[in-house]
């Protein structure tokens, strides 16, 4: 039985259709596996900040029923139909509490779900729990969660890449098959780099926001986690798609992509090597697997061309103006009014201002607060053309540098993060170095184009998994699929299997002792 | 361009309703103070012919018919509040009394 949790979500897909197991057996064994390994916030992964038990047993119950019945009832399930899932607790869930990581939504519930939730129910796939993040998601290592640090499944002293740390670890420690996750700047595919998983960034407007508390509105995109492409292809089907309640939903159908995945073929293809993002600040292990990538591509009729994209430089640094100034107004409606946590001040006139002072005060973290000043500075008077205006336009130069290096490849290719996972604590007292590991990610975010990080391997010197980015020109995520899942097959025919086999086993009753 | 202060750190928190102890102001103030540093060169980096872009890809006139649509109960929408009364939200003072 235990087994079941090493399959993948399209392996326990076909075994579910063909009755060989039923929703109940591999929901339960997930669940096992999150009681066995996930620990809490001082030991084991500490993916999940909620589990779902009930409601996912009740709903792959359903899932059985329904596939017994036979006949159309049968027939109309869909293919991930009992197939388990994690939630980025960023996502609102109606009947799971959404913390988004933050004291100041500690046991708040949604009263809506989002749409990529009601698309997961439509499909009936049992949603194990919700999992952790850096607060509001910002940050790149999960140590900013209020709740406590999530730990990375090939080392519980490192870091799972962040915000989205408790979706990759989820799914590298097989407490899942698939999570979601949201990608502002790279808190989809740097975690999947640290932790040898995948992870999609679609086209922005790609895959509904409505229901994903905002950061960046501007940057921000849900997308699949999961072990393999194909698997993230499916999900990215399931979850993309014009919605009405997000007025920057794209109104492209969400289709092509599983196809794509499962006829990958880069015979001819030109793929571009990004010359900015990659030589000085990247990690030894990090390029001599990048290469790697680039000798099994051009072996299988790729054409490997260099591209240059110059302002990609300044990328880092228009982020940290427009992330920040989009994000102290997302997060002025946290006020101790109308959500979660309100603090009294001690003393004074007890004011609404005042209250609101010392709500925020308390229910936020340090890294939140600094993201606010820091916006309320990019956007207040006198400095708004100097920052805000010219980040801007910085925006403008990066879409021109993509649209050029797409008249010169079909796909671009980088590493996804210039090291393997860090130690924890190595980098939460230096702002600044924490938001270099965003470096490769954070172009895509800004031109809105689609992003795919898949394992490249282990590094050398430290035997930490390496990501490679693929990234395509908007509206061509089926690219990064078809380029992605021949990369994936060769590699994986090099190591003899996924490169997870290579993760050290996580002994539960060790964590367990730990506890 | 002027490097931020302790007094810019004081008025912006301020400004953006987060209290804080004079110890949190003097290590924001020096942490800010870097990252600003660092990014200062992004307005240096575009001309006045460049344009500005706010959304990646933008849209225009998305609008859909003028009907109800999916809302929330009021009870709903009270749900997560801190403090609510008779159908609303309840909240301290707005003003100060004297």
């Amino acid at each position: 039985m235990t087994d079941l949790i090493k399959h993948s979500a399209a392996s326990l897909a076909a075994k579910l259709a063909a009755k060989e197991v039923s929703a109940v057996e591999v929901t339960q064994a997930h669940l096992d596996r999150i009681a066995a390994v996930d620990g809490d916030a001082e030991h084991g992964v500490h993916a999940f900040l909620h589990v779902n038990t009930e409601q996912a047993l009740a709903v792959a119950a359903d899932v059985d029923t329904q596939r017994a019945r036979g006949g159309s009832a049968a027939a109309d399930l869909h293919q991930l139909a009992g197939v388990p899932i994690a939630v980025k607790d960023l996502i609102v869930t109606i009947g799971q509490p959404t913390t988004a990581g933050s004291r100041i939504l500690q046991g708040w519930h949604s009263p809506y779900d989002a749409t990529v939730v009601k698309k997961l129910r439509a499909a009936r796939m049992p949603i194990l729990g919700k999992t952790n993040l850096d607060e509001f998601a910002m940050g790149s290592s999960t140590e900013h969660s209020a709740y406590g640090p999530t730990r990375n499944p090939w080392d519980l002293d490192r870091i799972p890449g962040g915000s989205g740390g408790g979706s990759a670890a989820a799914v590298a420690a097989f407490e899942a098959p698939l999570a979601l996750g949201t990608d502002t700047g790279g808190s989809i595919r740097q975690p999947g780099a640290v932790t040898g998983t995948v992870g999609v960034k679609p086209t922005y407007g790609g895959v509904s926001r409505y229901g994903a508390i905002a950061m960046a509105s501007s940057l921000d995109q849900i997308g699949p986690v999961s072990r393999t492409v194909l698997d993230s292809a499916l999900l990215h089907e399931l979850i993309g798609g014009h919605d009405p309640h997000d007025s920057t939903s794209l109104t492209d159908p969400s289709t092509g992509l599983v196809v794509a995945a499962r006829t990958g073929n880069v015979k001819g293809l030109r793929i571009g090597v990004v010359q900015e993002l990659g030589g000085e600040g990247y990690q030894a292990g990090v390029l001599a697997r990048f290469n790697e990538s680039l000798d099994l591509l051009r072996d299988a009729g790729a054409q490997i061309v260099e591209v240059s994209c110059p302002n990609f430089v300044y990328a880092l640094g228009a982020y940290y103006l427009i992330m920040p100034s989009e994000a102290s107004s997302n997060l002025a409606k946290f006020d101790g009014v109308r959500f979660g946590l309100r603090t009294l001040p001690a003393d004074g006139a007890m004011t609404i201002e005042r209250v609101m002072a010392s709500t925020r005060a308390a229910g936020f973290g340090d890294e939140v607060k600094r993201r606010i000043i820091l916006g309320t500075y990019a956007l207040s008077a006198g400095y708004y053309d100097a920052y805000y205006g010219s980040a801007q336009k910085v925006r403008t130069l990066i879409q021109r540098d993509f649209d050029a290096a797409f008249t010169q490849a079909d796909v671009l290719i980088s590493p996804t993060a210039p090291t393997t996972a860090f130690k924890l604590g190595e980098k939460l007292d230096d702002p600044l170095a924490m938001y270099l590991n965003d470096v490769a990610t954070i172009p895509a975010n800004m031109a809105g184009v689609p992003g795919l990080s898949l394992p490249g391997g282990l590094a050398d010197e430290d035997g930490l998994p390496v990501g490679i980015q693929l990234l395509a020109p908007a509206r061509e995520d089926a690219r990064l699929y078809r380029v992605g899942a021949v990369l994936e097959e060769m590699l994986e025919e090099r190591w003899g299997g996924p490169i997870l086999n290579k993760a050290p086993e996580l002994i539960p009753t060790q964590i367990l002792e730990a506890k | 361009m002027a490097a931020i202060n302790r007094d810019d750190v004081a008025h912006l928190a301020q400004l953006a309703h987060i209290e804080m102890s004079a110890d949190e102001l003097d290590r924001m103030a020096g942490e800010l103070a870097v990252i600003v540093d660092s990014v200062k060169s992004v307005s240096e980096v575009a001309g006045a012919d460049v344009p500005a872009t706010s959304h990646p890809i933008p849209l225009t006139n998305v609008l859909r018919e003028d009907v109800v649509g999916h809302v929330l109960t009021a009870e709903q929408a009270l749900s997560g509040a801190p403090d609510a009364q008779g159908g609303r939200f309840r909240v301290p003072a707005i003003l100060e009394e004297d």
